[in-house]
């Protein structure tokens, strides 16, 4: 196992501002390895989320939040720096929850980083860009043809591939993944882990899920954050099958070790949402996962 | 009475109720049409027709000028209230300004929504004295913009409100600045900005009120930034109450004229809508 | 792994940024501006009118006549007010009862017909309701109505335009009720019923108070609306600057008197501040009406919470 980290927080506190104040995530100190994928479990409203979109200061895009603490890509920290959020995300990845095309064409789709950060020299490099990306997804066999319609056509599973394509074509040194098959069918969700599968030895991925099946087929360390705080974090295979700490066992006892439902869900109630057509005041300081 | 007469009773009369105004719209429309129609039948060219020299009084040649001022006037207005429209709403979004001031300013544009006509031509007025110029083109377009702009404000803003919170948040998550999100914000929104700008645009081409005073009621073709100009409703305005029946068949042409415009814009408006709404997640089924 | 982007791009991107930040700024504070602007001109240039004659002197006297210097404000107040009421008097039960229709009773495809004719007809201008008023309604009430009265009326006056702006008003007002109504969720519903209530027990005790708040708003922006309109009683109302002594009398209503009267005495200075404090007196009028609303509202809304 590889020991670098590749982002790391320190003393991480975010707590949401408002009518009350509400600490979401209490001091926290994790690191995650490079080109490694790190599964955050816990049950929901422990700040599982929150810590996620800590990690590229995506909360700066709300108000009513106070982040204290520090997280550090590689050795530099990403909120006390030069650079501009922009830049920082461009490096830290962010895909949500919900599956959600951009309004534009699918190649539209996987470009619109690469345009935005100018990674390109050429159309042709573009096209190829957009090609290999797609081709890492498994989608390129089934949109090579349509590139030009509109990506909210595809089906829920295929956009999710194609919001991993998007984020991965900006070559981010790390990519958040936020419950990404949570809205996702049974079948749907199987391919979307599937890619990710294939992909986590050329990247570091970052996992929140709610499902201990996914965390134990896609991990390869585990995080347990309960009530923001950092329970128990290890590799995937001590932390299920010998794991330390009482509320670890008792978290991991009560979700189906032995049971298995299938596929992903294992608590149909917990966290699978909405849809992105839901209510705009979502939007405001809700103290989620 | 027992509870179930009352009940059916008060059903009819909702129904009744709802019949009368239906009723009483399509009358509305139907002698607008009827009326119109018929004087643009017996003479189509009134349409794109300069008045001519006696036209106040003997309504001859036709009522171009008005076609045009409303055209050149409505026009310029839309695009200055459709940017700051623009502008106004995407600043109320959360990601620019906090939810109390958003909130304020919302108070003041439901103000400004809720104010007559009028004054805005009444404001426009003082403006225009206070410079020493005269009532003209530029004046007009000036205050239908100002008239517009809640208006169009309201709209967008409730257009980008109701676009998905994730279509940001992946756009940010991508490494975009604040102003490259607005812009995709704005993309998701489209449709309802786009119905939201002909509404706008539908709203100004039938105001008179606020034109009658600032664009100077003229009965010649425009023909200067700094002319007066008249536009269709004040034509019609301005001819309906007149002695002369020449004169007042062309009023009833220009409603005729104007009522197909603003209904067309509404069709186009929804039809926009429509097409737009295959590349907003949602879309088709919307 | 990629480093970093071109910086100069980078640095484009941010200057874009920063810039586009000013304008939306600038942006976001016009609206106040936009207001403080519009007051601020029809205070000041109200002055030299109020600062030579007394406010209450002009609001109750009834003798108009702008060349002789008389500003007597009252016959186009009365006028103003009585075309209001009237208007809403007609205009709102029959703009409820339709909303409650549209939102309780249509269904399918007669629903969505009847709603968007009326969302249609609340963008039709003004002066078009005016002309076929002219062609429909003056004749009606001149030829049939006053008679039948006993009055000689011409068919332009009060009656008159309170009909047309009841017409002209209510598709908005249903609209709005609509909103209010189907923003309810259907569980309200569904337990008065389920108690074995009637439909029209149902609307009238469950119904109409949850939607109250918004209703109730829907009919002050109606009444504001027929208060500050110009064109169709500037159309219709015989422009006599007298106080009306009957439906059927020809009277003013503020708008009208800018309109009608002001035209070639704009050039006289203390006639302008003159019309410049009508508007600024229409103007605080709406505005508190509409202040008042929204206000009410939120304790309505509170009291009536469900």
């Amino acid at each position: 196992m590889n020991e670098t980290p590749a982002i790391r927080t320190e003393n991480l506190s975010v707590t949401y501002t408002g009518n009350e104040d509400v600490e979401a995530v209490k001091g926290v100190d994790i690191t995650f390895p490079e080109n490694q994928l790190t599964a955050i479990i816990g049950p929901s409203g422990c700040g599982k989320s929150t810590l996620l979109k800590s990690l590229n200061r995506l909360h700066e895009i709300q108000p009513n939040v106070e982040i204290e603490g520090d997280v550090l890509l590689g050795d530099a920290s990403i909120y006390d720096t030069d650079d501009p959020a922009p830049e920082i995300r461009r490096r830290i990845g962010y895909v949500p929850q919900t599956p959600t095309p951009l309004p534009l064409s699918i190649y539209e789709n996987v470009a619109y980083g690469v345009r935005l950060h100018g990674e390109y020299e050429s159309s042709e490099e573009l096209d190829g860009i957009v090609e290999t990306y797609l081709k890492k997804v498994n989608l390129w066999d089934e949109v090579h043809d349509r590139l030009d319609t509109p990506a909210a056509s595809l089906s829920t599973g295929q956009i999710q591939r194609l919001c991993l394509a998007r984020s991965l074509a900006v070559e981010p040194e790390v990519l958040l993944c936020d419950e990404v098959t949570s809205a996702l069918d049974p079948i749907s969700a199987e391919r979307v882990e599937e890619t990710l599968v294939d992909l986590k030895d050329e990247y570091t991925f970052i996992m929140v899920t709610h499902s201990m099946n996914q965390a134990r087929r896609l991990a390869d360390d585990v995080v347990f954050l309960y009530l923001g705080e950092v329970v128990e974090r290890g590799d995937v295979r001590s932390f299920f099958e010998d794991p330390t700490h009482e509320r670890t066992k008792q978290f991991i006892g009560g979700h189906g070790a032995g049971a298995d439902t299938g596929d992903g869900d294992d608590d149909p109630d917990d966290g699978a949402e909405k849809s992105p057509y839901g209510s705009a005041d979502q939007r405001s300081s809700t103290p989620a996962k | 009475m027992d509870r179930y007469a009352k009940q059916r009773a008060f059903g009819v009369l909702a129904r009744a109720a709802a019949g009368l105004v239906v009723f009483v719209m399509a009358v509305v429309i139907g002698v607008t049409i009827f009326r119109g129609g018929r004087v643009l039948l017996a003479d189509p060219s009134i349409v794109i027709s300069p008045p001519g020299s006696r036209y106040a009084l003997e309504g001859t040649g036709g009522f171009f000028h008005a076609v045009l001022g409303s055209a050149l006037i409505v026009g310029p207005a839309t695009v200055v209230s459709m940017v700051l429209a623009l502008s106004t709403a995407t600043y109320l979004q959360s990601d620019y300004s906090s939810e109390r001031f958003s909130d304020a300013v919302n108070m003041f544009l439901n103000v400004l929504w809720a104010t007559p006509p009028i004054v805005y031509g009444v404001f426009v007025l003082t403006i225009v004295i206070a410079v020493g110029a005269r009532t003209s083109l530029f004046f007009g377009i000036i205050a239908i913009s100002v008239f517009q702009y809640p208006i169009m404000t309201r709209y967008i803003d409730e257009a980008l409100r109701s676009a998905p919170d994730t279509v940001r948040e992946s756009t940010y998550g991508l490494g975009a600045t604040r102003f490259e999100t607005a812009k995709m914000t704005a993309r998701a929104a489209l449709p309802g900005i786009v119905a939201g700008i002909i509404m706008g645009f539908a709203r100004g081409i039938g105001d008179a009120a606020t034109v009658l005073f600032t664009a100077g009621r003229s009965t010649n073709m425009p023909n200067g930034l700094f002319e007066p100009a008249t536009t269709l409703p004040v034509l019609i305005f301005d001819n309906s109450m007149s002695f002369n029946e020449e004169v007042r068949a062309h009023a009833y042409a220009a409603s005729f004229v104007l009522i197909v415009v603003v209904l067309g814009l509404i069709v186009v408006s929804r039809l926009l809508a429509g097409r737009f709404a295959q590349y907003v997640p949602g879309g088709r089924h919307a | 792994m990629v480093e970093s982007t071109d910086t100069s791009g980078l640095r484009r991107r941010l200057r874009i940024e920063r810039l586009s930040e000013l304008w939306l700024r600038l942006a976001g504070y016009f609206a106040i501006a936009l207001f403080v602007l519009i007051v601020f001109t029809l205070v000041h240039r109200s002055l030299p009118l109020l600062s030579e004659y007394s406010v209450v002197q002009m609001l109750t006297s009834t003798d108009w006549d702008p060349s002789q210097n008389s500003f007597g404000f009252l016959p186009a107040i009365v006028g103003t007010v009585y075309v209001a009421v009237l208007s809403m008097l007609m205009g709102t039960p029959i703009a409820l009862l339709t909303a409650i229709y549209i939102a309780e009773y249509a269904e399918g495809r007669t629903k969505t017909l009847v709603s968007s004719f009326i969302d249609v007809l609340a963008a039709i201008p003004s002066v078009i309701f005016g002309l076929v008023a002219l062609v429909v309604v003056v004749p009606l009430v001149g030829n049939y109505l006053a008679p039948a009265v006993g009055s000689s009326a011409t068919g332009l006056g009060i009656l008159t335009v309170s009909l047309v702006m009841a017409i002209v008003v209510t598709p908005f007002m249903i609209s709005l009720s609509v909103e209010s109504l189907e923003a309810l969720p259907d569980e309200l519903r569904e337990t008065s019923l389920g108690v074995g209530a009637t439909k029209w027990e149902t609307i009238r005790s469950v119904l109409l108070r949850a939607a109250g708040p918004g209703i109730f708003s829907a009919v002050l922006l109606g009444f504001g609306r027929v208060f500050g309109a110009t064109i169709v009683p500037a159309m219709l109302i015989g422009g006599q600057t007298q106080i009306p002594d009957s439906l059927f009398a020809t009277g003013q209503t503020l708008p009208t008197l800018i309109v009608s009267d002001f035209g070639e005495l704009m050039s006289i200075p203390i006639t302008q501040s003159a019309l410049i404090f009508v508007g600024l007196m229409l103007v605080v009028v709406v505005w508190l009406f509409n202040f008042g609303a929204m206000v009410l509202q939120r304790r309505l809304r509170r009291r009536w919470q469900y």
